[in-house]
């Protein structure tokens, strides 16, 4: 276990998908490693759980961060006040019931209500592929919310229908660029340490952290430089206002190091453009 | 031959209907779910078919096309088996969705399903008992029994949706119950709300860390040099005190989080009103302002006379269409024809009639369904609603007797059989009075919490805050 426990980076996920999917079941299990003892109603509002999760393990600069998984609750007639949770979001998991098709297909919608919101710094596009011949795992790193797909209920469906749901979930998750986790939440095997979905769930983390580490530093560069060109002087500040935030966001994507940030391939564009 | 191409017209528009609520079940209904059971569309969308035809053979009884007789051919084999959907088909099939849902009677389906199936029957048979419906000279088993039967719950049902209707209507138009809410009232409560969520979430961050920590010191013990050290372990490091300080943010959380939970509804609440506020800024909410101002003067005139009706214990014996006609006549002293024009006005009437309580008994389907059901009883609900349409259509046909003149009247009486019809009306009245008159004093007490909520709520918060401040 990891004794460095970072508390100030705040890391924000959504876990998102239709009434009665199973995300607060969900939640429970990844935040504190058990099932729920009883079974929970419908979630009011949204409900926010901290999983601890180690970052970069077994390397040296190994670190524990909280991660604020937010389970927000989908009733219909609560639609229009959702959106204040939308804010500042590091990472978006989507639930879908494995026994209900239409589940999957409101996905699309709910990953609209978020990119849909107010962008921050440009960091919230996502990368769409036109082809669904290429596998999830060939796809190039692409910049932007990190994306998981999970399928619940998966003891309820029998082994006739499985291959064809499956391959609907996949296509899906192939032409959103992220992967796919189909489990049963009330029995904690799917999850157990060392397994291919412990994998690519702690993968999904990773990049939510580093997001949001992106993100952080991306403020910081801003409102250094915003704090400068004031000191300049008031008109030479009017006219790099724009410009100089420009000049700011690309300096600070080739200053990341790594080919992260590909603007040019978002389908979404950030407000920066 | 006419006969023949009399069912061939009658069978063709069962099929547009039956196309129609195929669609609906589809489109409206089942928006969210998929539907695992054909079965269930089937038989929801025959139901809405000859409910439809039932009112289909009214107009048609109005405007005199086809044939007389096969004209009550078609209305009494209609009737026949839209009972027998409604007393045995859709039960049965409830009890089966019913049982089904249940773990522990997977072996035993069908006889279950049986058992649940007689108690339905055992209960439809008694509600017969405490009414006066029925002439004594019908044996148990004519249709009589089973009509009458369902003309009480399916009156019932009308009388309570129309009483309701008629009271909430004016009261949702009119914009003179709105409640003053500005958006920047619903920024603070947002704020208010993140302002929570933060404060949870910070404490379950605690809570985790010393779960970790804890758990850490636990192994390094189990590894370590054993019992020596904790004898010597200092007090303010003792595992003891650090599991009563998770005892304690716990249930802060638990308060913060019922807290949340009562903002966030909150906050759903003053939205909604905000959109109603602006809708009645624009053309159509001014226009339906007054709308309701005339549906409260009318909903106010009911009300008075089912009253009158009670009180004095009288049915009118002559239909609106015909008096309104010969008030015209006696009164304005013109002069025309009453007999065609009563059947002209007489079909608009019935042909208005039968769109609106349609068209209101398909848009209150859909709203209860949407707010009850979830994945696992979406099946029973829309049985549920499919077998309380059944009724309510029948009962209808029952009740729009008496809105029709004496010579359309006869078909349904003949076919309906010898009913006391005077019963039904005057259970009408007495249930719609007892519905609007509770609506109305529920809306009462709804409208008068909600503005004291705002300040209530306001000193909780900040007392909440004061002391839950870490």
């Amino acid at each position: 276990m990891v004794v460095n426990i970072d508390r100030d980076l705040k890391v924000k996920v959504l876990v998102l998908g239709d009434s009665g999917v199973g995300k607060s079941s969900f939640t429970h299990l990844i935040s504190y490693g058990q099932i729920t003892k009883n079974h929970p109603g419908y979630t009011i509002g949204c409900s926010t759980e901290i999983k601890l999760h180690d970052f970069k393990q077994g390397t040296l600069d190994e670190k524990a961060f909280c991660v604020e998984v937010w389970d927000i609750g989908a009733s219909k007639s609560h639609a229009g006040s959702r959106s204040i949770f939308y804010n500042n979001v590091n990472g978006v998991i989507l639930v879908h019931d494995l026994t209900n098709n239409k589940s999957l297909q409101n996905l699309k919608k709910w990953l609209n209500d978020v990119l849909n919101h107010e962008s921050s710094y440009g960091l919230n596009s996502v990368k769409v592929s036109t082809s669904t011949s290429t596998p999830a795992t060939e796809q190039p790193p692409y910049s932007g919310l990190p994306l998981i797909m999970i399928g619940t209920k998966l003891e309820l469906v029998n082994e006739v229908n499985r291959a064809s749901k499956m391959t609907a979930g996949r296509n899906l998750s192939t032409q959103l660029g992220c992967t796919e986790i189909l489990l049963d939440t009330s029995n904690p095997k799917y999850l157990v340490a060392g397994s291919g979905n412990s994998v690519k769930l702690s993968r999904f983390f990773d990049k939510t952290i580093e997001h949001a580490m992106l993100q952080r530093k991306v403020s910081m560069t801003t409102s250094s430089n915003m704090v400068t060109t004031s000191s300049l002087g008031h008109r030479n500040a009017t006219a790099l206002g724009v410009e100089g935030r420009k000049r700011v966001m690309t300096s600070a994507a080739s200053s990341s190091g790594s080919n992260k940030l590909s603007p040019a391939t978002s389908y979404k564009s950030a407000h920066l453009d | 031959m006419s006969f023949f191409s009399d069912s061939c017209v009658m069978f063709t528009t069962q099929i547009g209907f039956f196309a129609f609520g195929w669609i609906f079940f589809l489109v409206q209904l089942f928006k969210d779910y998929e539907c695992r059971h054909r079965t269930v569309q089937i038989i929801f969308s025959a139901t809405f078919s000859l409910s439809c035809t039932m009112f289909e053979l009214i107009i048609f009884e109005i405007v005199d096309i086809l044939n007389p007789d096969s004209r009550y051919f078609h209305w009494r084999l209609n009737l026949y088996v839209i009972l027998f959907l409604v007393v045995f088909l859709l039960p049965f099939c409830i009890s089966y969705f019913v049982v089904t849902n249940i773990r522990l009677l997977q072996n035993v389906k069908m006889p279950a399903t049986a058992v649940v199936w007689c108690t339905f029957i055992y209960f439809f048979w008694k509600i017969g008992d405490p009414f006066p419906i029925l002439s004594a000279q019908h044996g148990i088993l004519s249709i009589e029994q089973v009509i009458s039967r369902v003309g009480v719950i399916g009156v019932t049902v009308m009388a309570l949706l129309s009483g309701f209707g008629a009271v909430n209507c004016p009261y949702t138009y009119s914009s003179y119950f709105l409640r003053h809410v500005t958006s920047e009232d619903i920024a603070a409560i947002e704020k208010k709300l993140l302002q929570t969520l933060e404060m949870i979430s910070n404490k379950k961050k605690r809570i985790a860390i010393a779960k970790r920590h804890n758990s850490m010191r636990q192994s390094n013990d189990a590894n370590g040099s054993g019992w020596l050290f904790s004898r010597f372990r200092s007090p303010q490091n003792s595992p003891s005190s650090m599991i009563e300080n998770t005892d304690l943010l716990q249930r802060d959380v638990d308060s913060l989080e019922e807290l949340c939970r009562q903002i966030f509804l909150e906050t759903v609440d003053l939205r909604a009103e905000n959109q109603r506020i602006k809708y009645s800024k624009t053309f159509r909410g001014r226009y339906f302002n007054i709308l309701g101002y005339f549906f409260s003067i009318y909903c106010s005139w009911k009300i008075f006379m089912c009253t009158i009706n009670i009180v004095f214990n009288r049915v009118g014996k002559v239909d609106p269409v015909t008096k309104g006609l010969t008030i015209l006549v006696h009164f304005f002293g013109i002069d025309f024809n009453i007999k065609l024009w009563s059947q002209h006005v007489s079909f608009i009437l019935v042909g208005v009639m039968i769109v609106t309580s349609i068209r209101g008994l398909l848009i209150t389907l859909t709203k209860f369904f949407y707010a009850i059901s979830s994945s696992k009883s979406s099946n029973i609900i829309v049985m549920g609603l499919a077998q309380i349409m059944g009724m309510y259509f029948v009962s209808s046909v029952l009740l729009m007797r008496m809105n029709m003149p004496e010579d359309y009247r006869q078909i349904i009486t003949k076919v309906l059989g010898d009913l006391q019809f005077q019963f039904y009306h005057r259970w009408f009245d007495v249930i719609f009075l007892v519905s609007a008159l509770s609506s109305i004093g529920f809306l009462y007490l709804a409208h008068k919490q909600a503005p004291e909520k705002h300040t209530v709520k306001d000193i909780t918060l900040s007392a909440a805050f004061n002391n839950m401040n870490n």
